[in-house]
Order: structure tokens, then C-alpha cells, then sequence
């Protein structure tokens, strides 16, 4: 079954990439290839996050990997960075959440609310790999409210006292550092949370890995405790300012998974191609079979969209143009369209479907996490309704 | 220490391939061009000695059309620094080839010339010999190691039942094949730094070919397998096949 990964590239959008864009689109994919297939099956039995990729994509520069050189970064466009994000998917949603974590979520909001220091300690060094970042927001009683959180940073002489909980942290308990939002005001004004960037080994700070998860196996998902975190001044990002900060990670994150998932839909429906042709029932292969000519022409159908969605939200994104409401519609489509075409794909392989040796099933049961987290499916309906409508119906 | 490596534009080795309406060359449309797999190893060859000696330039040059920078772009993204595009038709005759090459190259004062052992898709083996012979200087083909020493370079190549070490004297011209030289992913800061490297593009020395595809064709598709029976009782009439009509046992 093994065949080498090429692509599916049916209008030609390749013709509208780089030569850098291409060379870095499939030098990941190389890396893809040969380095995380012989060993993500196994990790994700083992539901182990395979920490020994991590100096080689820093090695790479994945991590971060559109943010400037001067830091350590590779200082590619959008474009490229998504089709990254798109090849790393294509072998695992939890290692693309691993690399969308640490560049868009910690090394994003360094760099774009913390100090020229925040930026020089910890930029390099998440760039290479030897440190790893989370990003804290959801509360166990505020996911899609994050409006709402409870987590308190209060004032004190010297500096900061954090207490409160995060949940469904991902990275959370291998990580070096925290990036970790708290309501430094009264609870439900979104104007006074802020940003702090807090090194995991400060006294106070435990991680606990979240038990009894059937999706994203290969990925570490926590729950972060501070207990009188005492921090010092400098650990506030200092341009972070109000609950529009983390969201602003998000629209980084969330563009990232809109290419991440047309990777895995992209893996299940190569996966899908090649078994269709070789798997013989009833005297012929099943792929001459109408039921299952369908199957393959909608995927084929939904990811040349998901294609050309992603691709236009990139040159948008480079350009300037791009709104959070553009991504929403990108990562609610998108991841849509992914778990759609994995169950298929799952169901068209019948009973090897269900193997770990075959990628389908576990790309669908990751993306019922990718569905759920970086906004819901329905709250990017909801955005995109208020958007529509001007009636706000969260 | 510089060197200078020739490189290839070559179609994918996974790419399926299919000749061309005129049934004289490959149908390029839809095939993916990749550096040939030898040139790489070459390539990696050439930075990992530069990097021993700490000093010194990592040149690529090709033979081809315009569509060989991307190529040459993907030798720079590993680490080379500088590349040369020769403009010119690449045929099957390695003489044309190793002449244009030489044009080009007999002025460097580069000690090492690298190539790979062959071109992933015409498999010839020419060209490195030739060139070696027409810069009059020492050629070791199918090496899987080297070191330079001042004024020579030690060469491993693997033969039957054994490992060859040959020492040649510098400048020498030498052809590598699969050993120790995996190569290196190109970094994502390399592709981007490559962008910003020198690419030289000239006309190709102008070397008729006098040789030429006559014409190409696939193979013949493989015929439909024969299932003998089932289970042990067609094990005998299994191996009478494979003796009598194969000739595999
Ligand atoms: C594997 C994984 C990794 C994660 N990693 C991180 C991380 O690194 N950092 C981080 O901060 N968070 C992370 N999250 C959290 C994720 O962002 C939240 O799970 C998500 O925001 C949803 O919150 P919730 O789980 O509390 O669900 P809820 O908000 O309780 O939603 C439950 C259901 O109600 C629906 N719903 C909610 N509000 C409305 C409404 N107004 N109208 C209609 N329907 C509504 C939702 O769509 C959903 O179907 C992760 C989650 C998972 C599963």
C-alpha cells in the first residue's frame, strides 16, 4: 500500500506556487515521508507524541516558520506556511497541532505582544525546537466562552500572583514555557485579560496529562493548575491587551488548519485511490465499481475546493486583505470537508479501514478533534451568521 | 577547498513514465523534475568536504534548459553556493555533455569535480569519465567515500565481496554512487537563502550530438499471473512450473 505520497493537484495549483513555495511544500513533504510515516502508527497506539521529531523540524524551520529571520525563523511567506501546515497534516493532525501550537499560538503572541527581551529569550530557542511552548485560554467551564475565563492574574508589589486552571492544553505538559491568558480585572471584561509568558517549572505551575482521549493520540492534551504562581513584572506581554490578543493567535492557528486539513484529506483519499484500484470483489477491482467511483469523485470534488480555499486565503494573508471572518469560513470548510472525506475513506477501505496500518481511520477520529478545537464548527457558523446579519447569536 | 559538482535535471524516479506522441522522448507533461538521486549524493558529497576543510565554494553546473535553475535552486537550498546554467540541449550523447561541461569548467581551479555515478534516467555512466578525460586529470568512478589529503583524495568504492581503496592525485574528477552521503534536507531558511544566491546563466558550448533516440517505447504489459490451485496439493504442480517452465529452481 505503501506508494509514495505525490499529491493531488487536479486544477493545477501547483502552476500558481513559487518555486519556493513548491520546494518548501515538498521538502516537508519528503520529510513527511520518510521520517514520520514508519514511526506515527505505532506512536499513536502507543498515544505517544514522538518528541524525537521535535530538533529535527527546528532543525527544518517549521517551527515559527513566518516569522523573521532575525529570531531564528525561517521567514517564509503564508503561502509556504500553510503548505507546510498542509503536508504535516498529511501525516498527523497531532503533529500539525504540535507545530501550529508552537508557532502561532506561543511564538505568534512573543512575538507580536511581548518585548524586544520576551522576543530574544524565547524566540531562538522555540525556533530550534529546545524549548516547547503551550498556549493556555480554555477554562474547563469556558471553551467556547473564553470571554468568561476565571483564571486570574492579580497585582502585587513586585509583580504578578496567577491562579486558576486551563484545560485541553495541548503541548501542555512537555512544555518549557506557557503562554497563558488571565483576567486581570473584573471577571467578563474582556478588555483587561492579558497575556503572560510563564516558564513551566515557576512554583505553583502543574501539568496533567488529560486521560481516556480516543483522538489526537500522538499529541499531548493537559490541564495546566497555578496555584499562587508568583511572576515577575516582566512576565506580562506588554502589547497584549484584551481578549482581541488571543484571538488574533487564533486567526494564525486557524489559518494553519484550514491547509492542515485538506493534507489529511489529501493523505485519506490517496490512501483511498490506490486501494480502490488493487482491492478485488466481485471479479474486478472495487474502484470500477460506480458506488465507489462516486466516492472518489467527491473527494475529489471537495479537496480541489478545499484547494483553492486555502490557497486564496494565503495569497490574501501575504497580501494584507485577509479578515478573521475569511478564516473562519476557510477552517470551518475545511475541516468539514476533511472529516467528511476521512469517514469515506474509512468506509471504502471496509475492514482494513479500521487497521492502524492504513491512515484513514486515525486521520478521522483526529479530526473530530480539529473540529472542535480553534472554534467549533459552530461557532464559525456563528461568526460567519454575524457577519452576515449583524445579529451576534452566540 | 572548492569543488564543483555536475548536476542533472531528471524526471522523478516515481514518476510513471510515457513516451511522447513522437515515440522519441518521455511526455513531459504531468512529470515531477527532481535533481537525479546521484547528483545528490554528490552534492552532499561536495558540502560535507568544503565543511571538513573549513574553507572554500560548493559550485553547481548544468547542462539544459531553462528549466534547470529550479533545479540548481534545490542544490543551493542544500548548502551550495553558487551555480552555473548552461544552456543547451542535454542528449543522450555523453561526449556532447562532458564537452559542454568542460568548456565551462576546465578554467576553475576547483581540485574536485563531483558527479553522480549516473543520470537516474538515461543510466549511461559516461559523462563523469568523460569529463575526467577531457580535463587529462585522474577519474574514480563509483565512489562511496572520500577523503582529501593535501594533494590527493582516498576513495572507498564497494566491489564484489569487498571495499576498494584507491588514492588518486588532486585535481581529480570523481563519480559517487549510494554510501555514506545521504542527503541532507534542504533547511526552509536554506530554500529561502537560496533565492538570494548567485545563478549564472550562459549559452551552452556548442557540441552537436551524434547520437540519438531512435525511438522509445514502454514495456510490454505484464502478462495476466496463472493461479496453479490452492493449498498444499498444488505445491507440486507449483514447483514443476517454477523448474520446468521458469527456470527458477
Ligand atoms: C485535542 C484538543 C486540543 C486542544 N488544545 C487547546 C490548546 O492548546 N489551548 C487551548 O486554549 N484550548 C485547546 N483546546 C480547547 C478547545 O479550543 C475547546 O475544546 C473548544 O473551544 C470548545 O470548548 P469546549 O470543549 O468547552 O466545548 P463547549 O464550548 O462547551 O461546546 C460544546 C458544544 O456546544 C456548542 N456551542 C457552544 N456555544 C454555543 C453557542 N453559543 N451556540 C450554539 N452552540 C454552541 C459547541 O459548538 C459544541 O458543539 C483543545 C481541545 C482539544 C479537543
Amino acid at each position: 500500500m505503501a506508494a509514495k505520497f505525490e499529491g493531488i493537484d487536479f486544477y493545477d495549483i501547483d502552476s500558481l506556487l513559487s518555486e519556493e513555495e513548491r520546494m518548501v511544500r515538498d521538502t516537508i513533504r519528503g520529510w513527511v515521508e520518510d521520517k514520520l510515516m514508519p514511526i506515527i502508527g505505532d506512536a499513536y497506539v502507543d498515544r505517544r507524541f514522538p518528541k524525537e521529531i521535535v530538533p529535527e523540524l527546528g532543525e527544518l524551520g517549521v517551527l515559527g516558520a513566518n516569522l523573521p529571520e532575525k529570531y531564528g525563523c525561517a521567514e517564509l511567506n503564508n503561502v509556504a506556511y500553510g503548505l507546510i501546515m498542509q503536508e504535516l497534516e498529511r501525516g498527523d493532525s497531532g503533529i500539525r497541532s504540535f507545530a501550529s501550537v508552537q508557532g502561532a499560538l506561543v511564538m505568534y503572541p512573543i512575538f507580536a505582544f511581548g518585548s524586544e527581551d520576551h522576543r530574544t529569550e524565547w524566540l531562538p530557542k522555540l525556533a530550534t525546537g529546545e524549548a516547547i511552548g503551550c498556549f493556555g485560554l480554555t477554562e474547563p467551564d469556558y471553551g467556547s466562552n473564553p470571554a468568561g475565563m476565571v483564571t486570574r492574574a492579580k497585582k502585587t508589589s513586585d509583580g504578578w500572583l496567577l491562579n486558576g486552571a486551563k484545560m485541553w492544553i495541548t503541548n501542555g505538559s512537555q512544555a518549557d514555557v506557557a503562554v497563558v491568558w488571565a483576567q486581570t480585572g473584573d471577571i467578563g471584561d474582556v478588555k483587561t485579560i492579558r497575556g503572560f509568558i510563564v516558564p513551566t517549572d515557576t512554583t505553583g505551575f502543574s501539568a496533567r496529562d488529560q486521560k481516556g482521549k480516543l483522538s489526537l493520540l500522538a499529541s499531548d492534551t493537559s490541564e495546566l493548575v497555578f496555584e499562587d504562581v508568583e511572576l515577575p513584572e516582566s512576565a506580562l506581554m506588554p502589547e497584549s491587551s484584551g481578549l482581541r490578543s488571543p484571538l488574533m493567535c487564533l486567526t494564525q492557528a486557524r489559518y494553519g488548519i484550514a491547509w492542515g486539513a485538506v493534507g489529511a484529506a489529501m493523505a485519506c483519499f490517496h490512501e483511498s485511490l490506490l486501494y480502490a484500484k488493487e482491492r478485488i470483489m466481485f471479479d474486478g477491482p472495487i474502484g470500477g465499481k460506480q458506488i465507489q467511483q462516486v466516492r472518489l469523485a467527491d473527494m475529489l470534488t471537495k479537496i480541489t475546493q478545499g484547494q483553492l480555499l486555502a490557497y486564496r486565503l494565503g495569497r490574501m494573508k501575504d497580501d494584507g486583505t485577509m479578515t478573521p471572518q475569511q478564516v473562519s469560513l476557510a477552517k470551518r470548510a475545511n475541516v468539514d470537508m476533511a472529516c467528511d472525506i476521512a469517514r469515506e475513506a474509512r468506509r471504502l477501505l471496509g475492514g482494513n479501514g479500521i487497521l492502524v496500518e492504513y491512515h484513514s481511520m486515525r486521520h478521522m477520529a483526529n479530526l473530530e478533534s480539529v473540529y472542535t478545537y480553534e472554534g467549533t464548527h459552530d461557532i464559525h457558523s456563528l461568526i460567519l451568521g454575524q457577519t452576515l446579519t449583524g445579529v451576534a447569536a452566540f | 577547498m572548492d569543488v564543483i559538482v555536475c548536476v542533472k535535471r531528471v524526471p522523478d524516479t516515481e514518476t510513471r513514465i510515457k513516451p511522447s506522441a513522437a515515440g522519441t522522448e518521455i511526455d513531459s507533461s504531468g512529470v515531477k523534475y527532481i535533481l537525479s538521486p546521484y547528483d545528490e549524493f554528490a552534492v552532499e558529497a561536495a558540502l560535507r568536504t568544503v565543511e571538513a576543510a573549513g574553507s572554500g565554494e560548493v559550485t553547481l553546473v548544468t547542462l539544459g534548459d531553462a528549466a534547470g535553475s529550479e533545479t540548481l535552486r534545490s542544490g543551493l537550498a542544500m548548502g551550495a553556493d553558487k551555480a552555473i546554467l548552461l544552456e543547451g540541449s542535454s542528449t543522450m550523447d555523453g561526449l556532447a555533455t562532458a564537452k559542454a561541461l568542460v568548456a565551462e569548467i576546465e578554467s576553475a581551479d576547483a581540485q574536485l569535480v563531483l558527479l553522480g555515478v549516473k543520470a537516474a534516467d538515461d543510466d549511461q555512466q559516461q559523462v563523469g569519465p568523460m569529463v575526467g578525460t577531457l580535463l587529462g586529470r585522474a577519474c574514480v568512478t563509483g565512489v562511496t567515500s572520500f577523503t582529501v589529503t593535501e594533494d590527493s583524495v582516498r576513495c572507498h568504492r564497494e566491489v564484489e565481496g569487498g571495499v576498494e581503496v584507491v588514492e588518486a592525485s588532486l585535481p581529480a574528477v570523481l563519480t559517487i554512487t549510494k554510501g555514506t552521503y545521504e542527503p541532507r534536507y534542504a533547511s526552509l531558511k536554506g530554500i529561502m537563502a537560496a533565492k538570494r544566491k548567485p545563478m549564472e546563466t550562459k549559452p551552452a558550448a556548442d557540441v552537436a550530438a551524434r547520437i540519438a533516440v531512435r525511438s522509445l517505447t514502454s514495456p510490454p504489459a505484464r502478462a495476466a499471473g496463472k493461479i496453479v490451485g490452492e493449498g498444499p496439493d498444488a505445491v507440486p504442480e507449483l514447483v514443476r512450473l517454477l523448474r520446468e517452465e521458469a527456470n527458477a529452481l
